[in-house]
Formats: C-alpha cells, sequence, structure tokens
C-alpha cells in the first residue's frame, strides 16, 4: 500500500541536504576554462556575426559604408592571421615552454628538504602568482637591454622574445603550485610505504609520487595555456606585432574609419575563441575523467 | 659496536622515549627479540603500539634510549636509513600499494630500484613470492583490482621482496573484513613458520595466542607485563592487563 501512494503523489523535492542528488561542483581553480567551456558553441558564429550583418545594417551611412569596411578586412585577413594570429600562438606556445619547465622546477623547490629552497621557491611563486601581468611585462621589458655585447659580437633582443619571458613568469608561478598541489595531494602513506622499502626520496618522487599525480595536473595545466593565449595581446602594449598591432596598423593604412573598428576586433575575437574553445571543452573533458581516483 | 651475532638480540630496544611535541608517547621502553622470534604486541589504542614499530625502521626518530637492529645502532648521527630499511621490512593497516603498478611491479620495484638486483633474478622472486601469498593468478592485477586482503598479502610479498631480516606489521589485518582476515593471518603464520623474525601489532588475540612467542602489553606508554602467551593469557598479574583482556577475550 505504501508503495501505491508513492507511485500516485508526486515526489517532492526535499529540503534536506543529504538527500538532495549529489552534485560535481567542478574546482575553483579552473574558472576561466569554465566559463569558456560552458559558453554553447554557436557562440564562436556568433561573434562573427557583426562582420555579416553589420555591413548590410549600416549600408546608406556616409561615404565609407560598413561594406567596404568588411571589404578591407577580407584584404586583410590573411595577413592578419599568418602575420597576426599565429604569432600570438607562437609567444604563448614558447611562453607556456618556458614557464611550464620553470614552474616544475619551482614547484619541486616548495616541497624541498632544505629550508632556504623551500621558502625562496615559495617566495617566487607568490610574487609572480599576485602580479599583474601587464606590469610584469612593462618591468620586464624596460629592465632588459634591447642589445647585448658577447666577445664583440651584437645581439640584439627582439620585443616579442622579452614578451615570452614576461608572459612566461606568471605561467611559471600559476604552474608550480600545480605542481606542489598535486604532490600534496598523494596520501603520505604513500611515501612511508615507500620509506620503509628504503627508497630514496629522489626515488620517491620520481617513481612513486608523481607517475601517480601526473594525470591530474593536465587539465589546469591546459587551464592556464587557454589563459596565456588570451593574454598575448597585452603584448600589443609592448609594441610587438601580433594580430591587436598589425589591426591597428591595417585600420590606419585603410584611412582609420571608425567603422573599421567593429569588423577588425570581430576577427581577432573570433579568432581567439576558435582556438581556445576547443581548449575548454578538452580541459573539461579530461578534469572529469581523472577526478578524485584513488 | 660490535657486529652482530646469533646470539644477540636481532632487535634491541632499550629505555625509549618518544613524544610528539609535549605529548610523550612512549615512556621508556625496552624489549629484546631474538633472531627467528615471534612478538606481539597488544594493548588498547593510544597506549603507543605502532608508535613504537614506525620507531624500529627509523619512520619515527626517538628521543631517547637506543634501538639496535641487526647490529645497526638506530641513534648513531651517521645512521644510514636506506641501510637500516633494507633490513626492516613493513607492513601497514591501510596496505599502501602503489596504485599505477600492478601486483607484481609492485613487489618487483623495490629490489630492482634500491637493491638493483638483475631484473629476471627479481621477477623469479618475485613470481615466487606471488605464488607463496597464494596470488600466483593476480600478478597483473593493479591494486583498485584486489580486495583488502589480496592487497595486504601483496603488501606483504613487496616487502619479503627485499629479503629483510626482520618484519613488522603494524595492524594489518584492522581494515579488513572478517573473513579476509583469516588468509592473511594464514600468510603471516606460514611466515612465521619459515622462521622469520615477526614483531606484530594486533587486536587478534586469539592469533597472537597461537603463533607468538612472546606477548608485550603495553599501556600509556610503557609495558605494563609480557611473558610466553600461555601464562600471560592465563595468569596475567597486572590489574591493568587482566582488565583490559576481560575485556576482549
Amino acid at each position: 500500500m505504501a508503495s501505491k501512494d508513492r507511485q500516485t503523489q508526486p515526489q517532492k523535492p526535499s529540503d534536506l541536504p543529504v538527500l538532495k542528488p549529489f552534485v560535481i561542483r567542478p574546482p575553483a581553480y579552473a574558472s576561466a576554462c569554465h566559463w569558456l567551456a560552458n559558453l554553447p558553441p554557436v557562440t564562436g558564429v556568433l561573434l562573427f556575426a557583426p562582420l555579416i550583418i553589420w555591413p548590410f545594417a549600416s549600408h546608406a551611412a556616409g561615404q565609407f559604408t560598413m561594406l567596404n569596411a568588411f571589404e578591407a578586412l577580407l584584404k586583410w585577413i590573411p595577413f592578419l592571421f599568418t602575420s597576426g594570429f599565429l604569432f600570438n600562438v607562437l609567444i604563448s606556445v614558447f611562453a607556456m615552454l618556458f614557464g611550464t619547465l620553470a614552474g616544475a622546477a619551482l614547484g619541486l623547490g616548495q616541497i624541498s628538504k632544505l629550508a632556504i629552497i623551500r621558502r625562496s621557491s615559495w617566495f617566487i611563486t607568490q610574487l609572480f602568482r599576485n602580479s599583474p601581468w601587464l606590469v610584469i611585462l612593462f618591468i620586464v621589458l624596460l629592465a632588459l637591454p634591447f642589445e647585448f655585447v658577447l666577445f664583440g659580437v651584437v645581439f640584439s633582443i627582439p620585443d616579442w622574445t622579452k614578451a615570452v619571458f614576461g608572459l612566461s613568469l606568471p605561467i611559471m608561478a600559476n604552474i608550480s603550485e600545480i605542481v606542489r598541489g598535486a604532490v600534496l595531494s598523494v596520501p603520505t602513506a604513500q611515501w612511508e610505504a615507500a620509506e620503509s622499502l628504503a627508497f630514496s626520496r629522489q626515488q620517491i618522487l620520481w617513481r612513486i609520487i608523481l607517475p601517480q599525480c601526473f594525470k591530474r595536473m593536465i587539465p589546469p595545466w591546459m587551464n592556464w595555456y587557454a589563459i596565456l593565449t588570451m593574454a598575448t595581446p597585452l603584448c600589443s602594449l609592448l609594441g610587438v606585432e601580433e594580430i591587436i598591432t598589425l589591426s591597428r596598423q591595417a585600420m590606419e593604412a585603410e584611412d582609420n574609419h571608425p567603422e573599421l573598428l567593429v569588423p577588425f576586433y570581430s576577427f581577432a575575437l573570433g579568432m581567439f575563441f576558435l582556438y581556445c574553445y576547443p581548449i575548454a571543452r578538452l580541459t573539461i573533458r579530461l578534469e572529469r575523467k581523472y577526478a578524485v581516483k584513488l | 659496536m660490535a657486529a652482530w651475532t646469533e646470539k644477540d638480540p636481532i632487535v634491541s630496544i632499550k629505555d625509549v622515549h618518544k613524544s610528539f611535541g609535549k605529548l610523550e608517547v612512549l615512556k621508556g621502553v625496552s624489549m629484546d627479540v631474538m633472531k627467528g622470534e615471534v612478538v606481539c604486541i597488544i594493548g588498547p589504542s593510544g597506549s603507543g603500539k605502532s608508535t613504537l614499530i614506525r620507531c624500529i625502521n627509523a619512520l619515527n626518530d626517538i628521543q631517547g634510549g637506543s634501538i639496535t637492529v641487526s647490529g645497526i645502532e638506530l641513534t648513531d648521527p651517521q645512521l644510514d636509513k636506506l641501510a637500516l630499511r633494507k633490513r626492516v621490512g613493513m607492513v601497514f593497516q591501510q596496505y599502501n600499494l602503489f596504485p599505477h603498478k600492478t601486483a607484481l611491479e609492485n613487489v618487483m620495484m623495490a629490489p630492482l630500484l634500491v637493491l638493483k638486483e638483475n631484473e629476471n633474478d627479481v621477477r623469479e622472486r618475485a613470481r615466487s613470492l606471488m605464488a607463496k601469498v597464494r596470488l600466483e593468478d593476480k600478478e597483473n592485477a593493479y591494486p583498485g583490482e584486489l580486495s583488502g586482503g589480496q592487497q595486504q598479502r601483496v603488501a606483504i610479498a613487496r616487502s619479503l621482496a627485499m629479503t629483510p631480516d626482520v618484519m613488522l606489521f603494524d595492524e594489518v589485518t584492522a581494515a579488513l573484513d572478517p573473513e579476509t582476515v583469516k588468509e592473511v593471518l594464514v600468510t603471516i603464520k606460514d611466515l612465521a613458520q619459515d622462521g622469520m623474525t615477526c614483531i606484530l601489532v594486533t587486536h587478534e588475540m586469539g592469533f597472537a595466542r597461537e603463533i607468538a612467542d612472546h606477548i608485550y602489553f603495553t599501556d600509556n606508554g610503557v609495558i605494563v607485563e609480557h611473558g610466553p602467551p600461555k601464562s600471560f593469557f592465563t595468569k596475567a598479574k597486572d590489574p591493568r592487563t587482566k582488565e583490559f583482556l576481560s575485556q576482549i577475550l
């Protein structure tokens, strides 16, 4: 009889937290990727929409119409893509490479047994994790010389390598925290079991602890790559010839008509979206796959 | 320190004091264990049993007294912890197998990486140890695919692969369900019968009575009473021992 009642009555949602359906909340560290990945894929099309709709919407306004602006953009797209956007990608790849290598070393430094290495690694990590990226970029650009002399030969340092260096610093600090957190996420019992088998500290770290937490580091690492890529336009403020700098130059070459702004910047926005969105989606998928497994 | 001979105890603990901050956990504990002896340490929770056996392989350091294992002095400031741990095997309550390696790889890892032995020899020995703990058909299983009892037996094989002089067992059956406790106890019993020196912290009184050569009862950081199982379980003198046994048996 009791079961009959249950069938006829609609189930009331419970106000007791324990009885509510279990919801897996994403960890806070990957918020940028979560935000991006939660956008529907159609967002990509919408971002390009102004490019297509705008020219027709304001066809009759003045001598230089939106249609002219659109034509100007079409003319510039191959250049903006190959010399501009691909350069942004190149900067992001190099900054990520150096940031990851330095960050891994710094992260391991943070769990060193030597207090001086541990403390200084912690300090460097906190310093670059909590500084505005733009400020770091400016300091790097102004503090480093534009050329140096080695054995009588003058080597010039191009601005973009300084930008790579500047962007790799905050990446380094954040990767350092990822490594530290991942190592600490392995239960201490694993350390003890390995110690009791006479493994050295180095062996424990490289053979037992890191292999266990390597997968867990991949999603947050990818998240920081997406954030880094989206931050590369900061380099335009330093005069690096990436997509935003080149867009501005292209608009100047087209006589700086205000109608050019929306198509040109929409194009840049769209390129970043098309590049970062799949990364964000993949990050979320990997995050679910590697979530809490012990 | 003179080299260890058969006549000396293989593990010698003298007046050991151990504190965690202000909390004194061991307040002068002494015991001698001869080669081939099986010793069980029993006592209520928090009495310092686990701390004591963790001191024997230097997982915990001590603040006073001395511990000697196979002639290695643990209080020596130049103590080579790795050399000590090669002689002392330890099995934990929570098995602590390496989850990213198969059962056989778990057993092979330490001899390969720590003792740098030949891989074929190690594989052969690991195989025979897996057979010894009756898990020859689970060699390629990952720890996550094994039951608690099976994992614990792999953990025992993993320690034995280092051919230790002494085996320490820290409440190895406490996390197991009653049916699988037996398979682990049988494994330990086999080991004891083969002449392995074993020091066990356990709550399995029946088992302790059956296999132990000597039983120590600890309470509040001291050894209250000790003796061979027959007299210990029937003729306990100290009131604390009597009370503990009356609650357990």
